[in-house]
């Protein structure tokens, strides 16, 4: 383990220093109300650079990432990160732009957020699509709220938003922050939304219903014309959860499902690196009744200039400073024109694939509650092995062990013992196997070595973590 | 079909087809209905060799100009700075940036320990109890404390000041039709918050006052006397500052704040055209279990040790769903990984330096400015390192004539404050040398001179 920075602090160490002012000085208390001007230093350490890199590079080999483990992680789709994003990123006519340069300067970034809208538009067959929200849940908001101005504007108080009982909880908790009341749907018993169930909730009171689809057990659902038409006859809208997105590009199209709105996590579909949580993207992309509530501003082309408009007046309003999170954006982007529309395609497939793959050579060992096809990915019950005495925690913990980063578990709630796993298309055939050949010798464990499975993991640079002292007598700050 | 980043072969593709029990991939997809099979997508090139991509973004951000390019007083919560060269090759090591969000603490203790000392250095510059993981930017972490405090309060009305930076009161009041938050902005009086206004605006039904510190001007207000203010009305005090400032400003929790937050960008991150940037929200202890999005904490294992997990989870959406404090689910972990390098690189004596340099240039250039005959200072009061500048000549020419000589001389003001339209926003920090003051007064002198403007 690492010691905290602040314990190799010692007085009087420094390492970066800046220029000296070079004008004439004046006292603070010259420049500031006397009140204002701090009498106690902040706290921050005193090392020098060379404890610096060794603490953080040290820290860094503490952690898996995608560069050195397999994420077989269900709905959060942890696919490969290409290095060509990174440098286009940091490209200094992109990062080193500011936001409130004049449009004369920045026509090419103004170029490059219009031709991703468009490219985003058509991938889901949506008419236009906002690149502020700075992440998927934060997209969600957006869409949630120009649902809510639809409504308004049509002069209905609409006060209730349908969940299916298997949605991410991201769906509830913003439907909820959005002022709605959530009402959840039940699932059959093949995975999909009950139809029945779906009717018996619809009504004039009805705002929206967010679903996936794929779903977050890795089914499509078959009926979505039959729903999206029963949603629209009652005069709600149809929200799609993006969060599934790479199951499906040049397979169907959200907006010709029906969807009235969707958000997209670039971090996830398009290859930008999630950063140990952060930062994401959470394009919304809109049918064309929502048009007129898109935020502001929205990038447009004219006379030969690309340039931001105001001109809304039925807009939401902003819902970010400045455009979003434009250095993602620009690894998305690089990324769509890298694979091409038949990159795209060929990646959903080979990430239906693979999750296939798995779910074969793994049904004769854990229980599959659903056995038609998964798409990207499939949900398995560790029941049979809790019988025996290894919950799936347990066994996502023996993972580690095996050089694998645990998959999604716990989620989705409606299946007991629930893991969640999720390949993506840029694992190989020979990571699939290892993986394949891990679970097995994991479900045997289950059967002759129990004590292996349930004290794991063994190899990680800490043991079990104490949770319920770090929630009951919260330590979240160094001798604050 | 080959393309980069997939890798397997037709080969293994038929191998794993016959694995999985089905003739073709067709089979796998026969839930999707055969009408909404038939579409094209014809907006998205084909697909690029790394070298064709690699010319084309070059090209494309080849037709922009960036700050970098100018001498650039462009501030206003977006703010180019020095960043040590630490901070970005740490920010390259695959561990941190390919890295997934820490649900597991056994293979995610670098970014669970990088976020405790992100918090810690956040709680310290602010004077605050805690502060979370971060949040997705300054302006979105604003409507967040709003609904903070009307969670704590169980009132419905915020008062906002009138010299918040605009874009975060718009991100305030598109969020607040959904819990159906009033927001209530405290007008000005030369620039700093109209005090009296302000008392009478502070009734028992406002949940908490929002100010910045800076302000949107660079004005650097009274603290105290408003803590003061929004504590009589019962309402919570949540201070908007920025953090390059505080190693020089008062810590607001020094003069009473409950919530501070704010936008860490300049900590490490490049503008970049507005994002991703890095939020930051701290608060006092009492009010722990009403912060949105993560929080890590110290705790120890199995083993004795150390270590960090991401705690007080059941307030979050993953736990809670509709009863969550947010909806939240992303953090901008990365971009708090570049200011925890940035802040412990800095250290104590840099995070000084950084105020003070900006500080007193931007006081020298201010009285330079004035010295050129029409120019003035349109706000009274003290400032820090942004001011507004009161321009003899139209804000929109002056500008277009700076930028041809290579300054980007400041942001106008009229679309935001109609009473200012012939006043512009200067920002100057440590990227901005003696010898660019210097210039851009010169400049000045030269293009009031050849306008044959005088003094007003």
């Amino acid at each position: 383990m690492e010691a905290l920075i602040f314990e190799k602090s010692t007085t009087g160490h420094r390492e970066a220093k800046l220029p000296a002012a070079g004008v004439a000085e004046k006292p603070l208390s010259e420049l500031l109300p006397a009140g204002m001007i701090r009498k106690e230093a902040p706290a921050l350490p005193e090392v020098t650079e060379l404890d610096v890199m060794r603490h953080f590079n040290r820290l860094s080999q503490l952690n898996y990432s995608i560069d050195t483990n397999f994420y077989p992680l269900g709905s959060c789709t942890m696919k490969y990160n290409p290095k060509v994003n990174e440098l286009a990123a940091r490209l200094d006519g992109f990062s080193g732009l500011h936001p409130y340069q004049p449009a004369e300067t920045t026509q090419g970034a103004l170029k490059l957020l219009h031709d991703l809208e468009k490219m985003l538009a058509n991938l889901t067959g949506m008419e236009r699509v906002t690149l502020q929200p700075a992440a998927g849940a934060h997209g969600e908001f957006t869409g949630i709220l120009m649902i809510r101005a639809y409504h308004e504007a049509r002069g209905q108080q609409r006060t209730k938003v349908l969940v299916p009982d298997s949605a991410h909880g991201t769906n509830p908790a913003t439907a909820a922050l959005a002022g709605y009341e959530v009402v959840s749907i039940a699932s059959n018993d093949r995975g999909l939304v009950d139809v029945d169930d779906l009717r018996a909730h619809l009504g004039p009171d009805v705002a929206a219903l967010m679903m996936t689809n794929p779903n977050t057990l890795g089914l499509f659902e078959e009926d979505i014309l039959e729903i999206a038409e029963l949603v629209h006859e009652t005069g709600a809208l149809l929200y799609y959860d993006g969060a599934n997105l790479n199951a499906i590009m040049g397979a169907v199209r959200p907006g010709d499902m029906g969807f009235d709105v969707m958000h997209l996590n670039l971090h996830k579909t398009m290859s930008t690196p999630h950063g140990g949580g952060g930062p994401g993207a959470g394009p919304v992309a809109v049918s064309k009744r929502l048009v007129p509530y898109l935020p502001t501003p929205t990038v447009e082309f004219a006379e030969g200039q690309y340039f931001l408009s105001f001109d809304r007046p039925e807009s939401i309003g902003r819902v970010r400073a400045f455009f979003g999170n434009f250095g993602v954006l620009v690894r998305a982007y690089t990324y769509m024109v890298t694979m091409g529309r038949d990159g795209l395609t060929q990646a959903s497939r080979d990430a239906v694939l693979n999750a296939n793959y798995i779910k074969a050579k793994l049904e004769d060992l854990f229980e599959v509650p659903h056995d038609q096809p998964c798409m990207h990915e499939f949900v398995l019950s560790g029941d049979r092995q809790k019988a025996k005495g290894a919950n799936t925690m347990a066994m996502a913990k023996r993972l580690i062990d095996y050089g694998f980063h645990p998959p999604t578990v716990y989620f989705p709630l409606i299946v007991h013992e629930s893991m969640m796993i999720e390949p993506t298309e840029t694992e190989s055939k020979a990571t699939l196997d290892k993986f394949i050949a891990a679970m097995r010798a994991i479900a045997n464990e289950v059967e002759t070595e129990l004590e292996v499975v349930t004290g794991a993991p063994h190899t990680s640079p800490i043991g079990k973590v104490d949770e319920v002292t770090a929630a009951r007598k919260p330590n979240l700050c160094w001798s604050c | 079909m080959s393309f980069s980043y997939l890798p397997h072969t037709e080969a293994e593709r038929a191998e794993m087809l016959e694995a999985i029990g089905v003739a073709s991939m067709d089979d796998l997809y026969q839930g999707v209905p055969e009408r909404l099979r038939d579409f094209s997508l014809e907006a998205i090139p084909t697909a690029k060799s790394e070298l064709e991509v690699t010319r084309l973004l070059t090209d494309l951000a080849g037709e922009n100009r960036s700050a970098n390019q100018f001498a650039s007083f462009l501030g206003a919560g977006a703010q180019r700075r020095f960043s040590p060269s630490a901070v970005d090759w740490i920010l390259h090591r695959s561990e941190f940036l390919t890295a997934y969000t820490p649900y597991q603490p056994e293979v995610s203790q670098g970014t669970l320990q990088v976020i405790y000392e992100f918090q810690t250095m956040i709680a310290q510059l602010t004077g605050m109890d805690l502060a979370n993981a971060s949040m997705y930017d300054g302006s979105t972490a604003t409507p967040e404390a709003a609904f903070m405090a009307m969670r704590v309060t169980k009132r419905n009305k915020v008062v906002v000041a009138s010299s918040v930076h605009p874009e975060y009161r718009e991100v305030l009041s598109s969020y607040a039709v959904g819990p159906g938050l009033q927001v209530v902005q405290a007008p000005l009086s030369g620039g700093f918050i109209d005090r009296d206004r302000l008392r009478a605006l502070m009734t028992d039904e406002v949940a908490g006052l929002i100010v910045q510190v800076p302000s949107f001007f660079g004005g650097v207000e009274e603290g105290r006397e408003l803590a003061e203010i929004a504590h009589a009305a019962g309402a919570l005090f949540i201070v908007i500052a920025d953090p390059t400032t505080l190693g020089v400003l008062e810590a607001p929790g020094a003069y009473g704040a409950d919530i501070v937050i704010g936008e860490a960008q300049a900590f490490g991150n490049p503008v970049s055209f507005g994002g991703p940037y890095v939020g930051y929200m701290a608060c006092r202890d009492k009010l722990s279990r009403q912060l949105p999005g993560r929080i890590v904490g110290a705790t120890v294992d199995s083993r004795g040790q150390r270590c960090f997990t991401l705690t007080l989870q059941t307030r979050e959406q993953h736990i809670r769903r509709e009863k969550a404090t947010s909806n939240i689910c992303s953090n901008q972990a990365l971009n708090a990984l570049a200011a925890t390098v940035y802040m412990e690189v800095m250290g104590k004596e840099g995070i000084f330096e950084l105020g003070n340099v900006s500080i007193q240039r931007a006081h020298a250039l201010a009285a330079a400015i004035c010295e050129v005959p029409g120019f003035s200072l349109a706000l009274p009061g003290p400032f820090f390192n942004e001011f507004v500048v009161r321009s003899p000549l139209p804000v929109p020419e002056l500008l277009g004539k700076l930028r041809e000589e290579g300054i980007l001389g400041g942001i106008a003001l009229s679309g935001w404050y109609p009473e200012l339209s012939d006043c512009y926003l200067v920002s100057v920090n440590e990227l901005n040398t003696p010898a660019d003051l210097d210039r851009y007064v010169a400049t000045l002198k030269a293009l009031t001179a050849s306008a044959a403007v005088g003094a007003r």
